[in-house]
């Protein structure tokens, strides 16, 4: 049991690759039946499509935060998909002349901050639901997957009025104590999963040695359970950087703002340039958790795969 | 010889009776309590309380900075006679309905593209996940600027190209709003249900469609009757999740139309924001936000039954 447990985890790590053993098995199978020109038509055009629609987006918001002022809405005079003279000029405007730097910052330290607190509780949750199995545990387990499916734009008033009445309105720690909320369900969710690939034999090896449950936790689960961590941590990191209605609602001095908050009310003014420093703020916004994907892609999908299949 | 040894080390220590405090050190009940006590607090302080305060803040007239009186249902029944709250359900469900609907038939389509041989797959795969990592609010503002009344790179291809003479209105016209963010949603969520049922369509064995070709089925009978009944318990529950998140939805509204115009995009997520932040009325606002619960239920029994059919068809265990 635990091996087929083992193979749903490890899974999703073949969704990128595609290379299951399955699909090995079958690497020329039926494939001879199919023409390059009728791959071109029924494969390769209409993923190619796809494909341009869904990058087009990103591919135009880099463009316009290097173009210059001249070009950003001329598009008769310069072509509009390319530039010959890239600039800086709506980056730099971005990072010393409006307080980007402070919002990037905030975004980085309340995502860190909530996700470490909800990687903390899910852990001690998740461990306690799959392995300790107290009375009720099934049920504490299927409460948990419920909360996961509240979502903010219910709750955001009442919590308004919860964050005030805590003294929280305004200030980071509204936020840091809010989206463990969104996060600990799914991210419990998802490492009781991983621990349940984790054999049994090694916890009871440790007991009759005399280890506690902290240090059975701490010394032989944790370690296990790496890869589930990351992809927990990585995935509570894009919620919380994604997160935008807690975020408007909760805050409301400029300094305590995150990216996508802040860019939507504090960046849009009416000057007519305003759309270069407005895609680069968007650019610059998007990188970090792009660079945290490419690193991680596998651990990503399987943190998304794993808490649907679980 | 084992037994000797332990025996003669058991002989010199004195046999000391468990306490009371050793055996509740070890009773897995008392320990779970304490390993569920961080998740327990946030998810009551943080999720249940509120949810029950939302629900409690729809019966009063609370305003911000003014805790309310208990009414009964006249929010509920103001409600009911608001234009503006039945177009925001009108637009609620049409925004889910279709965006769900085209999401599902193109990520299908997606991820049965990408199930299929292809040179750089592994890229491939990675960059279809792009829309779904940016934040939402980031490509929504790329939305907007692409969707400009005067300077959309839409309209400008489109008048090259000879197919009309003027400037679409994307974002200033009723319908066109709304296909509008409807297509941005699209966008946003195809990735999600592309991938998840991509890892779906990798379990089900190359054998089967063998076999199927050998009994002469055509490329539609493959995957009407091998794929599509393979693959019905996991587009359950990614469906159910989609449906949620649209149901839901507030980022790309609020970000590329606020609502507007004449109301015609404002979802009840939106509306709620700007009847109980904007206009201050929480307990309207509130009423709102709890008029989405039955819905929610609704989609949460969907994935409900799907799960069951899961274990059904699998003839697994719980675990």
């Amino acid at each position: 049991m635990t091996d087929l447990l083992a193979n749903k985890v490890a899974d999703p790590k073949t969704t990128l690759h595609g290379s299951s053993a399955a699909a090995d098995d079958a690497s020329e199978g039926m494939s001879y039946l199919e023409s390059l020109p009728r791959r071109l038509v029924t494969l390769y055009l209409p993923l190619g499509i796809i494909m341009v629609v869904l990058l087009f987006p990103f591919y135009w918001m880099a463009l316009t935060s290097i173009k210059p002022d001249e070009q950003l809405l001329d598009f008769e005079t310069y072509s509009p998909f390319w530039t010959w003279n890239p600039t800086l000029k709506h980056i730099a405007k971005l990072l010393f002349e409006t307080e980007y730097p402070v919002w990037l910052w905030n975004t980085m330290l309340i995502a860190t901050c909530a996700t470490a607190l909800s990687i903390f509780a899910s852990v001690l949750a998740a461990y306690a639901i799959v392995r300790l199995r107290y009375k009720g545990a099934q049920w504490v387990g299927g409460a948990i997957f419920l909360a996961y499916l509240v979502p903010p734009s219910i709750l955001f008033i009442p919590l308004s009025t919860v964050v005030f009445q805590y003294g929280l309105f305004d200030t980071p720690f509204a936020l840091i104590l809010t989206y463990p909320t969104i996060l600990i369900p799914f991210s419990t969710w998802l490492l009781m999963g991983y621990f349940k690939t984790i054999p049994f034999e090694l916890e009871e090896c440790a007991l009759i040695d005399g280890a506690s449950r902290w240090q059975i936790l701490v010394k032989i689960v944790l370690p296990l359970a790496i890869p589930g961590l990351i992809s927990a941590f990585i995935f509570c990191f894009t919620l919380c950087w994604n997160e935008f209605i807690y975020a408007l609602t909760f805050i409301s001095s400029t300094q305590y703002k995150t990216v996508p908050v802040a860019i939507v009310t504090a960046l849009v003014d009416g000057d007519i340039y305003r759309w270069g420093s407005l895609m680069a703020g968007a650019m610059i916004g998007s990188l970090p958790l792009v660079i945290l994907y490419a690193f991680f892609v596998e651990h990503y999908v399987s943190a998304m795969t794993g808490a649907v299949k679980e | 010889m084992t037994d000797a040894v332990l025996k003669s080390r058991l002989d010199k220590r004195p046999i000391q009776e468990p306490t009371a405090w050793d055996r509740l050190k070890v009773n897995r009940n008392w320990l779970g309590v304490w390993f569920m006590v961080p998740a327990a607090a946030f998810l009551i302080l943080f999720l249940a309380y509120p949810l029950g305060l939302g629900v409690w803040l729809s019966f009063t007239d609370a305003k911000i900075g003014r805790t309310g009186e208990f009414v009964g249902l006249e929010n509920y029944e103001w409600l009911m006679d608001d234009s503006t709250f039945l177009l925001s359900v009108f637009n609620t469900i049409l925004y889910t309905t279709v965006a769900s609907v085209i999401k599902f038939a193109v990520g299908l389509y997606l991820a049965l593209l990408l199930n299929e041989r292809l040179p750089f797959k592994a890229i491939l795969r990675a960059v279809v996940l792009i829309p779904f990592i940016v934040p939402t609010v980031l490509s929504a503002i790329a939305f907007w600027w692409i969707f400009d009344p005067q300077f959309s790179i839409i309209s400008w291809s489109l008048k090259k190209a000879g197919l009309i003479s003027t400037n679409i209105d994307f974002l200033g016209d009723i319908w066109n709003a709304r296909w509008s963010v409807i297509f941005a949603n699209i966008w946003r969520g195809v990735p999600f249900v592309a991938i998840t049922l991509l890892a779906g369509l990798q379990t089900v064995s190359p054998s089967l469609y063998e076999a199927a070709t050998i009994d002469g089925a055509t490329t539609w009978q493959r995957f009407r009757y091998i794929t599509y009944p393979l693959l019905t318990p996991i587009i359950a529950v990614v469906m159910t999740f989609s449906v949620l998140f649209t149901f839901t939805d507030f980022q790309l509204i609020w970000v590329m139309t606020r609502g507007g115009p004449v109301n015609a995009t404002h979802l009840m997520a939106t509306l709620s924001y700007q009847r109980a932040i904007i206009a201050g009325s929480l307990g309207e606002g509130a009423a709102i936000s709890t008029a989405m619960i039955p819905f929610l239920l609704a989609a949460i029994m969907v994935s409900w039954f799907g799960l069951q059919r899961r274990k059904w068809q699998q003839g697994g265990d719980n675990d």
